[in-house]
């Protein structure tokens, strides 16, 4: 099979401009430093736009390569899974095959039309209809108004909104409107497709059904190229990943492994955030600028706090959960979302705080909530954690903290002979094994 | 397999202008747009289109014919001769704001899609257009109302046309180019609409510029436009001269436009 995307040696390379008064913080010290050095930069700035360059703000300039001697192949067909941390170069390299931006260094060929979805809606526009958007997202997708109108049906029926097609978008709730949108795309036919982390949205209904499109795409013989963050959906929708670590591939591989690898490369994250007292590299974006509460640290209870090992808990014993909050403002029914996974990625379970309580009641400043498990004995290995804090306000989380590193289950001699065989999730600690004869059932009838 | 794109720093896109050719159905969609957009959730609507420059037609005669007490020229009623140039500095000077607006305004197109972006400063020309021809009805009537008819000249009218928007497309490239980059340009150019109203020939006639200053005065490439309207619409006098300076400088216009474009295009998510 041919080869779709051939990455060669792809780089690239953003200029930063940084403030000099950034590092002394008293800033200019007589308004003659301030003119001298705005002069100063005002003389290179217009040097460097004489000469062609790039003008960047700041009196220092710093480079920041986003991409370094990115190499890879993706096969006709192929369904490639792109995962690393926040600011690992994901969107920059999605943007380059999207001919957004251009490269430093580097080639890219493409064989076949591409697509890409690096946004759900993008180009909506919020004082036309429902049924005037599905023709400009489309063109603005590459459809041409002959394909538009042949899928229209199809489209409209995909996003469930048909009684509203003639409303402006602008009165539409945030699942129709997004709904709607996801039905404009997945109903384009390129030969490539790029996809940005889309499944995120909408309600669990309608994330199933956009999972499904997905994967009759996959199994249409076209290439995929996929981001997401969902483990899950990397690990249903592809079979071959590739790992972004500070610009570079660290790892291009199957899913499995390079899922356990990400999740690996969480640790030394989760050290950092420990020593900085800042969980900012588990976010994803925040959704608010002055959330009302903020995750500001998650650990286990009794353990030593040691940044650099994971707390560990015995094989078959309850463990409790500790979720330091930063409160804003008094929330009177606050709920907290825990979902656990193996190193594969996999959800074990989901915690909800409402699920046992009336909501939880927060004071301004910083509240201690604790988890306790009982009875939910995990299999040996490490667990991470996706920790949500609500209310949710317009349908989105007040802060949100993504693949925490939350404990390793240890086995000490509890267990003995599954050592070398995977294990799944689950030790049940009480499971009970007999041996009788066998009772053959004979029909008594005729004997 | 079909079209292979390969991506390499620098390197300049062969089939640039067939790509907009065939991004055609998008500058269609996005000139659609702002022209379905443009006079949403306003009670007059498109009369907007009528209204700006009937006002400035009124004014402009208040102030330029009774006050200042300037001539028309030959017999056409100075109303007419301010009409005219008011359409094309309409024209022109809403074609430039919107355009170097249009880049920022539609950065969130910019920066998750492809497609040449050439499409959307000239989408908004298009829509300045949309608004010129509105206007241009009114002047239809303005002309019935003052038995005005056009001689043979009016056969020349499109290759004005033509120039207008030409003149419009080309300093709207480079401003629009430069804006992404520098937003200077947006503080810059309602100073440099404000000021060609009235260093254009709009609202009086350019023959009233004496005759060793009307070269230089036809370095605006809008004089040229405006003069050509009024000749041929109004059959005023035309200095010939001038106008050929002022299609050279449109040309040239048009070429530092297009150039600086696509020079700076490939950096503009980047920049936005």
């Amino acid at each position: 099979m041919t080869a779709v995307i051939t990455v060669e040696n792809l780089s690239k390379r953003y200029l930063l401009g940084h403030r000099a008064s950034d590092n002394t913080p008293a800033g200019d010290v007589s308004l003659r430093d301030a003119i001298t050095r705005t002069a100063r930069n005002a003389a290179r700035k217009t040097g460097d736009l004489m000469k062609g360059r790039e003008v960047v703000h700041g009196d220092q300039i710093e480079e920041f390569w986003a991409l370094t001697d990115v190499n890879f192949e993706v096969k006709e067909g192929e369904v490639l899974g792109l995962i690393g941390r926040n600011g690992a170069g994901k969107s920059t390299l999605l943007k380059v095959l999207s001919r957004i931006t251009e490269p430093t260094k580097g080639r890219v060929t493409l064989r076949g039309r591409v697509a890409s979805l690096l946004e759900v809606g993008t180009g909506f526009h919020p004082e036309l209809s429902g049924r005037e958007n599905i023709f400009l997202n489309g063109a603005i997708l590459g459809m041409s108004r002959v394909d538009i109108r042949k899928k229209f049906d199809e489209i409209v029926a995909f996003s469930e909104v048909e009684k509203f097609l003639d409303t402006p978008v602008k009165r539409y709730s945030s699942g129709m409107y997004v709904r709607l949108a996801f039905a404009v795309a997945a109903h384009m036919e390129p030969e490539i497709l790029i996809v940005d982390e889309v499944l995120a949205v909408g309600d669990a209904a309608f994330q199933a059904k956009c999972m499904g499109k997905m994967s009759s795409v996959a199994s249409e013989n076209r290439t995929v190229l996929f981001v997401s963050h969902n483990m899950g959906a990397i690990k249903t929708l592809t079979t071959r990943s590739l790992l972004l670590q500070g610009g570079r591939i660290t790892a291009d591989a199957d899913s499995e492994t390079v899922i356990e690898k990400y999740l690996l490369t969480t640790l030394d994250a989760r050290a950092k955030a420990l020593k900085a007292k800042n969980l900012e590299s588990f976010r994803r974006g925040r959704n608010y600028d002055n959330p009302p509460a903020s995750i500001v640290e998650i650990n286990i209870a009794s353990s030593n706090n040691d940044p650099d090992t994971l707390p560990e808990v015995e094989l078959g014993s309850d463990f409790t959960v500790e979720i330091c909050l930063d409160v804003e403002s008094a929330i009177l029914a606050g709920d907290l979302c825990v979902v656990l996974m193996n190193s594969q990625g996999e959800r074990v379970t989901t915690l909800v705080a409402s699920d046992k309580v009336q909501g939880l009641s927060l004071r301004p400043g910083e509240n201690v909530v604790k988890l306790s498990v009982k009875d939910l004995f995990l299999a040996p290995g490490r667990y991470f954690a996706d920790v949500s804090l609500d209310p949710m306000i317009d349908g989105k989380s007040c802060d949100a903290i993504f693949d925490y590193p939350l404990l390793t289950v240890v086995n000490h001699g509890q267990v003995t002979h599954a050592l070398n065989r995977p294990w799944g999730s689950v030790y049940s600690k009480d499971a009970r094994w007999s041996v009788s004869e066998k009772v053959e059932k004979i029909a008594a009838v005729g004997t | 397999m079909t079209d292979v794109v390969i991506i390499e720093h620098g390197r300049h896109e062969r089939n640039y202008w067939s790509d907009i050719w065939r991004y055609r159905e998008l500058f269609y969609v996005l000139a659609w747009r702002d022209v379905a957009v443009r006079y949403k959730q306003t009670i007059i609507g498109a009369s907007w289109a009528l209204i700006r420059p009937f006002l400035t037609m009124v004014v402009f005669t208040m102030v330029f014919s009774r006050i200042a007490k300037l001539p028309s020229d030959a017999a056409i009623p100075y109303p007419l001769m301010v009409f005219v140039g008011t359409l094309a500095w309409t024209f022109f000077s809403t074609g430039l704001t919107d355009a170097s607006n249009s880049m920022i305004g539609n950065s969130n197109l910019i920066s998750k899609i492809y497609f040449p972006r050439l499409i959307v400063p000239t989408a908004a020309v298009v829509v300045a257009f949309a608004d010129f021809l509105i206007a241009f009805g009114l002047l239809l009537g303005m002309m019935v109302w003052y038995q005005f008819l056009p001689s043979w000249h009016v056969l020349f009218l499109p290759v004005f046309v033509v120039a207008g928007i030409a003149a419009t497309i080309g300093p709207s490239l480079w401003v629009t180019a430069l804006n992404v980059k520098y937003r200077d340009f947006r503080i810059i150019v309602p100073f440099i609409v404000q000021l060609g109203l009235y260093v254009s020939p709009v609202g009086f006639s350019s023959s009233i510029v004496p005759e060793k200053w009307r070269l230089l005065y036809s370095l605006n490439p809008v004089v040229g436009v405006i003069d050509g309207f009024r000749w041929s619409l109004l059959g005023s006098d035309i200095y010939l001269p001038g106008l050929a300076v002022s299609f050279a400088v449109i040309a040239a216009f048009m070429w530092l436009g297009v150039h600086q474009f696509r020079a700076t295009e490939k950096s503009f998510a980047d920049l936005i």
